[in-house]
């Protein structure tokens, strides 16, 4: 079931099957038949973590939508919310609990809050007079979530906007202690590397838990040599760039939630002939994304032109291996055939499935919108006319393309251009406002706020140097078989990745002057370990480094990521871990600001 | 050595001893007599209230509390009400039940710590008989009031008082009574004469215990073991009778021939006992009753106490402390008369040897032989650990440990961790400690309750001593211990707050998981918040400084604190405290200096609490958030003129930001939503909150191409955007003929291709026709292609050499249907790459 994230450079379903202890525990504390009550937004995570069937081995019988009025009927003795701990949803609770039924049967109420609990909350609850009906309140500390065998999730949506726009450190905090978890399950890291003002603040928040839990750590053998934190504003190049890899564009095109993704259903009708072809599913499909599908893992970090080879390559083994059966003789040649159908036709359904995306996909990168586009994020991203007018934008705005489209050239054309003429940006905010309305002014703000839209200062812009110096543009790209981190991008290294790579080798040192273009601070930590657990490197061993991408991380820089583990002499391993996994388009939304329609 | 069995009575199968444990140190003028004394299994302390009948201010009652070995531990006159029962809890608190129901708990140095009350129903018909019990869940207290009735709390630390049944019959006192803790339930078992009833929460049933001899006429005594397993009564008969605490076997019935009531009666077994016995005692005899005929007749000279253990009774009176015991079956093995026992051999093995005796050689073969060395050797292990003699345990240890060396392969955690074990039991034992206990009782009670134990008795470096040689894990052990000691030091009053952070904080300072915040609030507790203060610097987890901070009122520092742990929500719980402890101005104030906690509270201003966002806003002067807020809330007013009114706000918000765009783009609005309204008013057409462009499109769509092009005018509309939006909007409304000239009213700012692409996606291959030939000649092919025409645009492709167009129009090539473009293309294709 979670058995892929065994198989990775280190062991996350280590982190896994401690989350699921957790949980077991905690509900067999709420002992008899249980209805769990959901905060909406927890049940994604969760499904990372537990089946319904673990749920189920535990006695919860119902699942309801944490929502106003009362909780539905259900013949259980325990009532059991799990919650992120908001005030919001505390008023919600507390209504549920003053309409819960007098004539029934009384219930046990518990809470469970995750990732911590929280005072504030619990204060909250005894103003609403409801605080003493819990038997049990706990906190069920779920902050990094395995989603894979070398990437870890926060699953936190807003950290960006919390972090950056309302100056709010609360998945800071969370990201220290999801670090001291990790710590204490596989060893204390010994160096810390950093970029960014909330990197620095997470790293200060880990040294000083370090002294806090002094002597009350268990000493374990460390399994990363090092981790090093990004902030997401220290690149705000890249999540605004079109992915090109496969699973980055299945991402920008479908959306990726919580490692499933929807499709439209007519592209995988064709199973169901017999039905006839005229009730043709309008139920979107749904598919999970990891690397438990073996081909999903080899084509995932691809770039898409390098996909349909790929495919098509596989597609000839697996009919090779169906044929195989005719050579098949004797009766031992037979079992050993069957035997291995069942993986075979795994296989089969897998490339079916993806072949099925691959053509969706297609459709789109073959779209003259899509092409055009590309084309201006190239321009922007290579320094071409970065500081005029873009006829490109102009005519999509008159258009009255989707606003989160224009957003990210915009913002993009800003980002590389270091801020953008007062006049230019003034024109374009007017163009945005006058075309898709005036409440939009918020947005815009809030997009100056976090730097993605700035008036150009009287400094020189520094993108040039930035985009020569770390080789962000590369010329001649080999999609097919890459031999740089580029081919993500078709062109583009995204910059992130660029110092991750740099600082394995040759050391940031290298790139001071370029550090200091970029915003917030960079540092090195050590940590000390007990004597007797530094590590012995074998020869060849390569280092294991965690990189943790405060405020987001696209699919495609994990496919950088991950091609520099890949790489024959890279000598370092890269872990992967984020508060959320993000793109261009979730990014952008997360920073808009909607206010309520007027009520007329 | 050769008197180890001297002390020895048999009793059927079995055998019994009195061991001396202290002499007591303690000088009691009066003995034991005339006083409520009660004594802490495990070795525990004893306290005595002498003279407690007495109620005169003149003559006080005296409370003592002494060790197990007499060493006076603390001594006060108990100036409270009559007490009628003393005991002692799991934690070695001391419980005084008053006459009134009232019930004073002393720590074991005499220090009060609280009290509480058995309830009114026991306050007014006042407690008559009490018995303190102990259970899985605590200490309980039971209560038998002047109404006759059972009130019990099973937990004295979370007290729930019940209220038990009526007896039946019951008229006066009953004979005797006893508490039980059967499936998870406290219960009291009752005797009125001859009749046992048992009373549980909700009900009193009456019990007829198995095979009860029929010559009784009343149960004048019965108790209960440590267990609760089994239960003994003794009948005025003079017979003790003895079965399991369910009442569903009998074990066995015995004949005392004594029909005086006794004065006490206490179980005598041991886990793995051979036998169940009971002992009983009468003023001048002690009597061990087991399952045979015989029994064991000890002679008193002076009052004593009985005190049940898990494997034995201790007996104690003026002078001494003794334990009565089965002899344990390894001491029984090795040191029985004649026993042939491998443990005997291998001792007697040993002493030989050190005789320098070849007969040592011949035990040796004689246990080899028999392949029994290993059993050997664990019987003297075994044996050392339930004697009391140092000389004794060393001596059966020798011997262990030279029958181990004829053994490979034997384990030696069983030899090493009695070493330990005996080493610190030796200690505890010590009569400056007194604490007697056993090693049974030793292993029950685990060595976290015994450094707990020490702890109480302030007996730190003992503690510590013992932590470090059971190399018990640091912050279970010495940190634990150490906390404790700094503890108690912060309440020493004499020495200065200075000298006492000082020596607090050098003594933990190596010492890790130490909770300095916990010693901090007992220094807080014990009114010295300076050094409360001083001790929380220490801190490392600012988190658990926070609370103490604030109950000490010290927030701004607790709010720091707060900041610095990280922690949001604690940050959020001492905003939320300075809200309601400080005056709005103050705590504005606070929260500018600390800008972590400020933007905190905006957040939760901004979800929770609208009108305060403005005010701190307004505070800082921050127009640009004042501005956004005001955009923010005009969207919440239904009323277009309250709307413009908020957002003129915004506009002198912006201005005064000197953000003169958001300025000019909300005065825009504001004429726009006049506009709109007004448009509105005239011609019914819903428009008001639309953008402009959308009201542009709307006004096209229903024909007002007047008041669009006013708009267009008036709010500086760029012609490229004016065009696109007309473009669709006409092309939208099917209204081709005013797209035509429309498309002639001037030179398109944004080319024709769009005028044929419109068309096209609105299926109209005709209009789209019309508008191919004014397209530049870049475009050309696009808008050939567009319309569907591949001739004309292969002769566009051709005609302009450029690779790129060829290939496209290729592409759209069919190569049945099209071979001759394709052929001219190909051609084509071939000199515009050599180009």
């Amino acid at each position: 079931m979670a058995s892929h994230l065994s198989y990775g450079r280190v062991n996350l379903n280590i982190l896994r099957e401690a989350a699921r202890k957790d949980l077991r525990e905690f509900l067999d504390k709420c002992s008899g038949s249980k209805a769990i009550v959901w905060d909406e937004y927890l049940t994604g995570p969760f499904g990372l973590i537990a089946q319904y069937s673990l749920l189920k081995e535990h006695e919860v019988e119902k699942m309801f939508t944490l929502k106003g009025g009362h909780i539905p009927s259900a013949a259980v003795k325990n009532i059991v919310f799990f919650v992120r701990p908001r005030l919001e949803l505390m008023d919600i609770i507390a209504e549920n609990i003053a309409s819960e039924d007098k004539l029934q049967p009384p219930r046990d109420f518990h809470i469970l809050f995750v990732p911590r609990r929280s005072l504030l909350c619990e204060q909250r609850l005894k103003e609403k007079g409801v605080l003493n009906s819990f038997t049990n309140i706990d906190e069920y500390i779920l902050d990094l979530i395995p989603y894979d065998s070398d990437l870890l999730s926060m699953e936190s949506e807003n950290s960006f906007r919390e972090c950056y726009l309302e100056n709010d450190q609360t998945s800071l905090y969370h990201t220290a202690k999801g670090l001291m978890t990790l710590q204490a399950l596989y060893g204390t890291i010994p160096q810390i590397f950093g970029k960014g003002e909330c990197a620095r603040h997470v790293a200060n928040m880990m040294l000083r838990m370090k002294r806090e839990f002094a002597g009350t750590l268990i000493p374990t053998l460390p399994v990363f040599d090092t981790l090093l934190l990004l902030d997401r504003n220290v690149d705000l190049l890249t999540p605004l760039a079109t992915q090109l890899t496969y699973e980055g564009l299945i991402d920008e095109v479908y959306g990726i939630t919580n490692g499933y993704v929807k499709l439209p259903p007519e592209k995988f009708a064709q199973k169901k002939q017999e039905e006839g072809g005229k009730d043709l599913p309008t139920e979107p499909k749904k598919l999970q994304l990891n690397s438990a599908e073996e081909l999903y893992a080899e084509i995932r970090d691809k770039n898409f032109n390098a996909v349909g080879a790929a495919l098509s390559k596989k597609a000839k083994i697996i009919s090779a291996a169906f044929e195989e059966r005719h050579n098949a003789k004797t009766v031992g040649e037979i079992k050993q055939f069957v035997s291995q159908l069942p993986h075979m036709q795994a296989a089969r359904s897998s490339l079916a499935n993806h072949t099925s995306i691959a053509e969706l996909v297609k459709d789109i990168t073959t779209s003259d919108v899509f092409f055009e586009n590309l084309t201006v994020e190239q321009e922007f991203m290579t320094g071409v006319d970065t500081d005029k007018v873009c006829t490109y934008i102009e005519d999509c705005i008159a258009q009255k393309d989707p606003l989160i489209k224009i957003l990210r050239l915009v913002c993009m054309q800003s980002v590389c251009n270091n801020g953008l003429k007062q006049k230019l940006l003034d024109y374009y905010k007017r163009e945005i406002i006058q075309t898709y309305g005036y409440e939009h002014i918020l947005t815009l703000n809030n997009m100056e706020k976090v730097g993605l839209l700035k008036p150009q200062s009287t400094m020189r812009n520094n993108y040039p140097t930035i985009r020569k110096t770390l080789k962000l543009w590369m010329e001649d790209t080999n999609e097919q078989n890459p031999n740089d981190i580029s081919y993500v991008y078709s062109g583009y290294a995204p910059l992130s990745v660029r110092l991750t790579q740099l600082l394995a080798r040759p050391g940031w040192r290298s790139i001071e002057e370029v550090l200091k273009m970029l915003p917030g601070p960079h540092f090195e930590e050590r940590q000390q370990l007990p004597a007797g657990l530094h590590k012995k490197r074998q020869p060849g061993e390569n280092r294991t480094t965690l990189v943790f991408f405060l405020g987001g991380v696209t699919y495609a820089e994990i496919a950088a990521l991950r091609f520099l583990s890949q790489m024959e002499d890279s000598g370092t391993e890269y872990i992967i871990a984020t508060t959320k996994l993000i793109n261009g388009t979730s990014w952008i939304k997360s920073l808009m600001d909607h206010p309520e329609a007027p009520l007329f | 050595m050769a008197f180890v069995t001297a002390n020895w009575n048999p009793l059927g199968e079995a055998f019994y001893r009195k061991v001396e444990l202290y002499d007591m140190s303690w000088k009691l003028k009066e003995g034991l007599r005339e006083c409520l004394i009660t004594a802490a299994p495990y070795g525990g302390p004893i306290a005595l209230l002498k003279g407690y009948q007495r109620r005169s201010p003149s003559t006080r009652p005296q409370l003592e509390i002494y060790s197990s070995s007499g060493v006076p531990m603390a001594s006060f006159p108990w100036k409270s009400g009559l007490v009628k029962q003393l005991g002692w809890t799991v934690s070695d608190d001391l419980l005084c039940v008053q006459e009134d129901g009232t019930v004073l708990v002393y720590d074991l140095l005499g220090g009060y710590k609280k009290h509480f009350s058995m309830g009114n129903e026991v306050s007014q018909s006042q407690v008559m008989e009490t018995k303190i019990f102990h259970s899985p869940y605590g200490t309980g207290v039971a209560i038998l009031t002047g109404a006759l009735r059972f009130t019990l709390a099973t937990n004295i630390d979370d007290i729930k008082l019940k209220r038990l049944p009526e007896v039946p019959g019951l008229e006066g006192a009953p004979t005797c009574w006893a508490v039980l803790t059967q499936d998870r339930q406290s219960k009291v078992l009752v005797a009125n004469g001859s009749h046992l009833f048992i009373l549980d929460n909700t009900s009193c049933t009456s019990v007829t215990p198995p095979g009860l001899s029929p010559q009784a006429s009343s149960i004048l005594h019965m108790c209960v073991s440590f267990s609760y397993k089994y239960l003994a009564l003794l009948t005025d008969s003079g017979h003790v009778w003895m079965g399991t605490s369910n009442l569903k076997e009998k074990i066995s019935e015995v004949d005392t021939n004594i029909r005086t009531p006794p004065k006490q009666m206490a179980w005598c077994r041991r886990p793995k006992s051979q036998q169940s016995s009971v002992v009983i005692m009468w003023d001048r005899l002690l009597l061990v009753v087991g399952e045979c005929k015989e029994m064991i007749q000890y002679p008193l000279d002076s009052d004593s106490v009985l005190v049940p253990e898990m494997d034995g009774v201790r007996i104690i009176n003026e002078t001494h402390h003794e334990l009565l015991q089965e002899v344990p079956g390894a001491c029984e093995e090795i040191f029985k008369i004649a026993s042939m026992a491998p443990g005997a051999l291998l001792l007697e093995a040993h002493k030989e040897y050190e005789k320098e005796s070849q007969k040592a050689d011949e035990y040796l073969r004689e246990i080899k032989e028999q392949n029994l060395l290993a059993e050997a050797v664990k019987q003297c292990v075994e044996a050392a650990g339930h004697e009391y003699e140092p000389e004794t345990q060393k001596t059966l240890l020798r011997a262990a440990s030279f029958g181990k060396c004829f053994l490979s392969n034997f384990p030696p955690e069983l030899f090493i961790s009695m070493c330990r074990d005996l080493r610190v039991l030796n200690a505890v034992r010590d009569y400056t400690v007194g604490m007697p206990l056993t090693h049974t009782q030793f292993k029950q009670m685990t060595i976290q309750v015994l450094i707990d134990r020490l702890v109480h008795r302030k007996l730190y470096p003992l503690a510590i001593e013992v932590c470090r040689f059971l190399k018990t894990p640091e912050y279970q052990g010495v940190s634990r211990v150490l906390k404790h000691w700094a503890c108690y030091k912060v309440q020493q009053k004499e020495e200065s707050d200075e000298v006492i952070a000082k020596t607090v904080n050098m003594r933990l300072a190596d010492a890790s998981g130490i909770s300095y915040s916990e010693i901090a609030t007992k220094a807080y507790e014990s009114g010295r918040t300076e050094l409360a203060i001083k001790l929380l610097e220490y801190e490392p987890r600012s988190g658990e400084q926070v609370p103490l901070l604030l109950k000490m009122k010290k927030s701004p520092l607790a709010l720091s604190k707060a900041i610095e742990s990280g922690d949001t929500d604690l940050v959020y719980t001492v905003v939320m405290y300075l809200k309601n402890e400080l005056n709005r101005g103050d705590f504005f104030m606070m929260l500018r200096n600390q800008p972590v906690a400020l933007s905190l509270y905006r957040q939760f201003c901004k979800h929770q609490e609208l009108n305060t966002l403005m005010d701190l806003f307004n505070q800082d002067d921050d127009h640009q958030e004042l501005g956004n807020y005001y955009v923010k809330a005009s969207y919440k007013e239904p009323r277009l003129e309250a709307r413009v009114a908020l957002l003129q706000n915004s506009v002198d918000e912006f201005y005064k930001a000197k953000n003169e765009f958001a300025a000019k783009a909300t005065e825009e609005e504001m004429r726009l939503l006049r506009f709109q309204r007004k448009l509105e008013e005239e011609k019914g057409e819903p428009l008001v909150g639309f953008s402009l462009h959308d009201t542009i499109t709307a006004l096209l769509s229903v024909g007002l191409h007047k008041r669009a092009e006013q708009l267009y005018k008036d709010f500086r509309v760029s012609d490229k955007r004016f065009w696109w939006l007309k473009l669709k909007a006409l092309a939208e409304k099917g209204d081709w003929d005013w797209l035509e000239k429309f498309a002639k009213s001037k030179k398109s700012p944004i080319g024709y291709l769009p005028f044929v692409e419109v068309c096209i996606k609105h299926q109209n291959k005709n209009e789209a026709r019309k508008y191919v030939s004014r397209v530049t000649p870049e475009q050309k092919v696009k808008a050939h292609l567009a319309v569907g025409d591949l001739q004309s645009a292969t002769e566009a492709a051709i005609e302009r050499r450029n690779e790129s167009e060829i290939i496209t129009v290729l592409s759209r090539c069919s190569a049945t249907t099209d071979v001759i473009l394709v052929e001219r293309l190909n051609r084509a294709k071939a000199t515009a790459a050599k180009k």
